[in-house]
């Protein structure tokens, strides 16, 4: 049984996009389509969770999904409680499930959660009462959904349509889990041709059995690409032994004005954020006409208000 | 049935013609998706106002979302135009309990503040569950609980009623 669909079909908890039918994709798309006049109103609300409680849960920092959680959450008039647990009662020693179990006797209606380790939402989403919904807001190196289909609401917007499309993804794909979510949205939604692009040491291997073409340098990747797609390069990879410097990454990998140039002249610049400027994309670029990065952001708000809406509404919440 | 439910024409023409003398320069129409964005279209082009047409999806402002969800196709409210002291016409195709009609003027001031609010709905069948009466009706009717009166357009753009 799918631990993210009711019996009839609709969306339960928001885990994982793996496995997740184009109907839902598309449903959920289309709801947050609605949603983005809310933010230009006078008053910038709908009244449909009023009197719900959502708790942010993150075990692990983050500023920009957090607090576009909390926007999105606040839109829809639902009282929200932020908890950072990695400075709270977890450093005490308090297991994850007590700290869920204690918010849920504070009468949660749906936990957002964020943790380093993979599986840490299914974890919580088996755990918690029938009317509990949880939204999985970055769990290790396994999902990150809203972000996937922010990207997807932000493709959609620019191109239109997904099944006429070349989407290059760069960078350190082994360890992200924004890119698996990209990978399996896209292809869900009918992307023909969706390319990995990265060194060796950061690719996982056999990911080609996820319906991606690999590349190994940019000028092959990056020819005839109508999105670009960028991955954050996290420092710590640095002190592995994956990688020479930052400088040789970015002569390689980093996306310049004049790599960017392969790709079809109309081509979207995206990346999920933080940036590091000059590691993995260039200024120039990043502020460039090409990129659409900020735009990610004020999406990711009514992806995430479409998200919330639906769970609420499959009568749990 | 279906044959004692009249022509939908004539009854938006009777619409039209008992607006018409209450219209200000500062009125605006907006309907209520779907039927209700049918009739305001025909009222609006018999008006002749100035000011575009508003249309309103009430999805988001419904009592009974946390019982049956997001509607599945939710149209974007499209309001182009300051509603800060406006007089409003909201119409609606049918009348009944009341609910939409609360959940379109909780929407409206949402937006700003109104001078004023009418509601002019192409039938009124009665069965109402809150103090919202039309100040225009095009037919009033007694319809049984168990049943639902519908406004559809054929292809043509032609607008028919039906009893369900």
């Amino acid at each position: 049984m799918n631990l993210q669909l009711t019996s009839d079909g609709r969306l339960r908890h928001l885990l994982t996009l793996d496995g997740l039918p184009c109907a839902i994709l598309t449903q959920i798309l289309d709801t947050a389509e609605s949603f983005m006049d809310v933010g230009e109103r006078e008053v910038k609300k709908v009244p449909l969770l009023r009197g719900k409680s959502i708790f942010n849960l993150f075990f692990e920092p983050s500023t920009r999904t957090r607090t576009t959680f909390e926007i999105a959450a606040k839109r829809l008039s639902a009282d929200v409680v932020n908890l950072n647990i990695a400075t709270s009662s977890q450093t005490k020693g308090e297991a994850i499930l007590d700290t869920v179990d204690n918010l849920a006797a504070m009468h949660a209606d749906m936990f957002i959660v964020r943790h380093s380790q993979s599986g840490a939402a299914h974890f919580i989403a088996r755990h918690v009462a029938p009317h509990i919904s949880v939204v999985n807001a970055g769990d290790g190196r396994h999902a990150h959904p809203t972000q996937g289909l922010l990207d997807m609401f932000t493709i959609r917007r620019y191109k239109g349509e997904f099944h006429n499309l070349t989407v290059a993804i760069v960078g350190d794909v082994l360890h992200s889990r924004v890119a698996r979510s990209q990978i399996h949205a896209l292809t869900t939604l009918g992307v023909p041709e969706v390319r990995v692009i990265g060194p060796k040491t950061l690719l996982p291997t056999g990911v080609e059995q996820m319906g991606v073409k690999v590349f190994h340098t940019m000028e092959a990747g990056l020819a005839g690409c109508d999105v670009v797609i960028m991955l954050r390069l996290q420092n710590e990879r640095m002190k592995g032994a994956l990688l020479p410097s930052a400088q040789e990454y970015f002569k390689f990998f980093g996306l310049t004005p004049e790599k960017l140039a392969l790709a079809k002249p109309d081509a979207i610049v995206m990346h999920p954020g933080p940036m590091n400027r000059g590691v993995e994309i260039d200024s120039e670029v990043a502020d460039g006409p090409q990129s659409v990065i900020l735009p990610q952001v004020t999406y990711g708000i009514a992806v995430r208000m479409a998200v919330m809406a639906l769970l609420a509404g499959t009568g749990n919440a | 049935m279906h044959a004692s439910l009249p022509d939908v024409d004539p009854l938006i023409t009777q619409l039209a013609t008992a607006i018409a003398p209450t219209l200000t320069p500062d009125t605006v129409i907006v309907g209520i998706h779907t039927g209700g964005v049918w009739v305001a279209e025909r009222l609006h082009a018999m008006l002749k106002c100035s000011l575009p047409l508003g249309t309103l999806d009430i999805s988001f402002y419904r009592d009974d979302f946390s019982r049956i969800g997001l509607h599945p196709q939710v149209k974007p409210s499209n309001l182009p135009f300051d509603l800060e002291g406006r007089d409003i016409l909201l119409v609606d195709d049918v009348l009944h309990s009341g609910r939409t009609v609360r959940a379109a003027m909780n929407e409206l001031f949402d937006y700003g503040r109104p001078a004023s609010i009418r509601l002019a709905v192409l039938v009124d069948r009665g069965g109402h569950e809150l103090p919202i009466r039309p100040d225009f009706t095009g037919l009033t009717l007694v319809v049984p609980v168990h049943q639902n009166i519908n406004l559809s357009r054929l292809d043509d753009g032609h607008l028919t009623l039906s009893l369900a």
